[in-house]
């Protein structure tokens, strides 16, 4: 019986609890991905970069907050620094929008042209980035490190396995509640949130009936922003802050949003969870978790894991090509032409 | 033309000889790659963002084709090898066939999927002591299967096959779904071909590296010890010479300039080569353009659904371009591996192999062969150049503060990342002011 709870223990510390964070991130980062792609029609391969855009605004508050002694206590101080960066990173998208893609909605240019200008603009955004604070690691988490540390854990329950969670986990998870629960509240409920569903719909009924495309479009730029700065943050303030990681997050952040039904919000969340927890349960080593289980002659001698974590890249993409074959529109219908 | 030939020649005096010839040299592969994207996306406007990866496996083909093959590794290794390369072939064709004979079943997904974790753990039984047993032969020198020991010309063509194969899988899946599906796959296909490349070391030695690989021009140290080589430079530089009335001292300047002059030789024979491939592909892809074909692209590209309408089939015909346009850049990635003689997983970036090709192809105009190469020898040259002048711009902009001034210290430390600032705005402002590129296509109505 303790065995079982041991291994269960195992399961919740090494998956469970890293990938709910680690699909938090992928799940704020394919709605922004899916929210370009329902409103303004084109796969915006930026969002990576306009994510590490975000991470950095928040660096630079925390670091002016710190030189002025402000801290949140236990709480990370970028969690004080998200409000402002969030503005900045909004004024930098519709800035963007405003230089770059207005031109090409107005020409109603092609899907491709459209990802071709944001490959364009990450471009420069990585270059902004790199040269602002440079192309090195940085952590800018403070506060109290853990909530339960393993060896806590160990003495209260009396168990062999400890359970750690780390406080950025829990901030990643109950930030993400929150600002997905708004999310949906305001596209189901406020006025300016059906009029965006009516606009992702059918563009030209939604001209018809008198709703403002420039609104939208601007609406869309003002959760993007928020939700790249805020995804970008909390990755962040998880792993660290390193540049060109964000670069590599495209993928799974894509395969998120098309596994799910791209263009769909809830197929966002959920696909973000798919692919996280897919992504974990494959390279994770099992083997602590089979000698607990099993008996003595029968435990395992190799790490049991499925495929190796250099691989990681290879699970988003299997899953976004069987997606593909079987369901091209996603788990949740999303827009298939 | 005239201005880049210039520029070459100032970077020649300026600099030297021996950097303006390999910049030329990276400026053919690159235009040769940009061709090969220019097929993809000005042709028939299919957008390819794995680049990086076609490109990685030409190198992987240049490192198999002409490695000497490492006997003791075979010896260890290669049964277990072959087997499991057996067992993975077995389980395709059955996944293929139950895949048929499946086909209205509601298990179908359950069984195939079954099929193939079975297949895995049977591969795995052999793969794994195999590779275990090929990285300990002798790993700080070897520790991989090694290659064909063939000279590495060949490689240029199988790199071109390797690509292909990957082009076709690829393309098979995603073509036919929406234009950005095929973004994104290629996207995920080039990073895990550079996971590979990097962690199975039996195969690529991973981040070990491979050096010194054969070369298809003479090395320059045996150069320097040939004598007609030698007696050529004397000729060449005869008047130099005669003005040296001093024997020792004409003796120690002779020297100089041979293994100077070797230097310029090896790059001007690959230099040769190189050209000779790229007036191959272009007037390849100049004949195809211009044929029936090709204008049957260009309807399929402008109007898919009424070429769809005439009867062509629009997805096969995209899986062909696709294929063949990956090919060239996997010939391009193999010279670009026999150019430097090291393979270098690691090295292979996203930004540089992939979106740089890019802004080749959109400015030198999407459609036009001449095009593509004129980009790629100008967005090569400002990339390389791009650095030095910026410092340069940097320097005489912060000339009033003083050197100690932290901004101009932060302002020289990212000096190399000014040219993604303008490798980007190239590409937004070409984009928008002039979409056809600086050579835009020539339609032809015939």
């Amino acid at each position: 019986m303790i065995d079982l709870i041991n291994a269960i223990i195992v399961l919740l510390n090494f998956i469970f609890i890293p990938a709910l964070s680690y699909g938090s991130q992928l799940a704020l980062g394919a709605l922004g991905v899916s929210f370009v792609y329902a409103i303004l029609r084109f796969a915006n391969f930026s969002h990576g970069d306009l994510m590490s855009f975000g991470a950095m605004m928040t660096i630079l508050f925390t670091w002016l907050f710190q030189s002025y002694g402000i801290s949140l206590g236990f709480l990370p101080t970028a969690l004080l620094a998200i409000p402002l960066a969030i503005i900045v990173t909004i004024l930098f998208s519709i800035i963007t929008d405003r230089f770059v893609f207005r031109h090409y909605r107005i020409k109603k240019s092609t899907p491709v042209v459209f990802a071709m200008v944001s490959i364009g603009v990450m471009f420069v955004i990585q270059a902004i980035v790199r040269i602002i604070i440079g192309p090195d690691d940085r952590n800018f988490f403070d506060g109290q490190k853990f909530i339960i540390k393993a060896k806590q854990f160990k003495e209260i329950t009396g168990l062999n396995e400890g359970l750690a969670i780390k406080s950025t986990q829990v901030i990643t998870i109950v930030v993400t509640i929150i600002l997905v629960s708004l999310l949906f509240w305001f596209l189901q409920r406020t006025r300016t949130g059906k009029s965006m569903r009516a606009f992702s719909d059918n563009e030209d009924l939604a001209l018809l009936s008198g709703i403002n495309p420039d609104k939208v479009v601007f609406i869309t730029w003002l959760i993007v922003g928020t939700l790249a700065t805020v995804a970008g943050t909390l990755y962040g303030l998880d792993k660290s802050f390193k540049p060109f990681t964000y670069l590599g997050l495209v993928l799974p952040i894509f395969a998120s949003a098309i596994v799910g039904g791209i263009g769909n919000p809830i197929g966002a969340v959920v696909g973000g969870y798919v692919i996280a927890f897919s992504e974990i349960m494959v390279t994770y080593a099992y083997k602590k978790f089979f000698i607990y289980l099993l008996p003595q002659s029968l435990e395992p001698s190799g790490l049991v894991q499925l495929i190796s974590t250099d691989y990681k890249f290879a699970v988003s993409f299997s899953i976004l090509v069987i997606v593909l074959l079987i369901r091209p529109s996603g788990i949740f219908k999303g827009r298939t032409f | 033309m005239l201005i880049m030939a210039s520029l070459f020649l100032l970077v020649g005096f300026g600099q030297s000889w021996p950097i303006s010839l390999s910049i030329l040299n990276m400026c053919i592969i690159s235009a040769i790659m940009s061709m090969g994207i220019n097929i993809q996306w000005g042709y028939a406007g299919i957008f390819n963002v794995g680049i990086m990866g076609f490109t990685a496996l030409g190198g992987l083909a240049a490192v198999l084709v002409s490695y000497s093959p490492v006997g003791e590794a075979w010896r260890v290794g290669g049964i277990g090898m072959i087997i499991s390369l057996f067992l993975l072939i077995i389980t395709i064709v059955a996944v293929f066939f139950l895949n048929r004979i499946f086909r209205n079943s509601s298990y179908k997904y359950w069984i195939i999927g079954l099929t193939i974790i079975i297949g895995l753990i049977l591969i795995n039984l052999f793969f794994r002591p195999a590779v275990q047993a090929i990285e300990n032969v002798n790993p700080a020198v070897t520790g991989f299967l090694g290659g064909l020991g063939l000279p590495i010309i060949f490689s240029w063509i199988v790199g071109g096959l390797f690509a292909a194969g990957v082009a076709f899988v690829i393309g098979k899946i995603t073509l036919g779904l929406r234009a950005d599906y095929l973004a994104i796959a290629t996207l995920g296909i080039s990073e895990i071909i550079i996971a590979v490349l990097k962690h199975e070391d039996w195969l690529s030695r991973g981040v070990k590296n491979v050096i010194g690989l054969k070369r298809p021009v003479p090395y320059e140290i045996d150069l320097q010890n040939t004598d007609w080589f030698i007696s050529l430079i004397a000729y060449l530089n005869s008047s130099k010479l005669r003005k040296i009335s001093d024997s020792l001292e004409s003796e120690k300047l002779l020297n100089q300039l041979v293994i100077e002059g070797s230097s310029i030789f090896v790059k001007l024979s690959y230099m040769i080569l190189f050209t000779a491939v790229l007036l191959f592909i272009l007037y390849l892809a100049n004949k195809a353009q211009i044929s029936p074909w090709g204008r049957m692209m260009r309807a399929i590209r402008d109007n898919e659904t009424s070429a769809n309408a005439m009867g062509k089939d629009v997805v096969k015909r995209h899986l062909q371009v696709f294929v063949i346009g990956s090919a060239v850049v996997g010939i391009a990635g193999a010279m670009m591996i026999t150019q430097s003689g090291l393979f270098t997983p690691s090295s292979f970036l996203p930004l540089r192999y992939t979106f740089l090709i890019w802004v080749m192809v959109i400015v030198g105009g999407s459609g036009n062969n001449v095009g593509a190469i004129l980009g790629g020898f100008v967005i090569w040259f400002v990339w390389i150049e791009a650095a030095p002048a910026s410092q340069y711009l940097i320097e005489i902009l912060t000339v009033i503060l003083n050197d100690e001034n932290k901004f101009k210290l932060h302002l020289i430390d990212s000096v190399p990342y000014f040219r993604y600032l303008v490798m980007g705005s190239v590409l937004l402002l070409i984009m928008r002011y002039r979409p056809k590129g600086i050579l835009p296509e020539k339609v032809r109505h015939s």
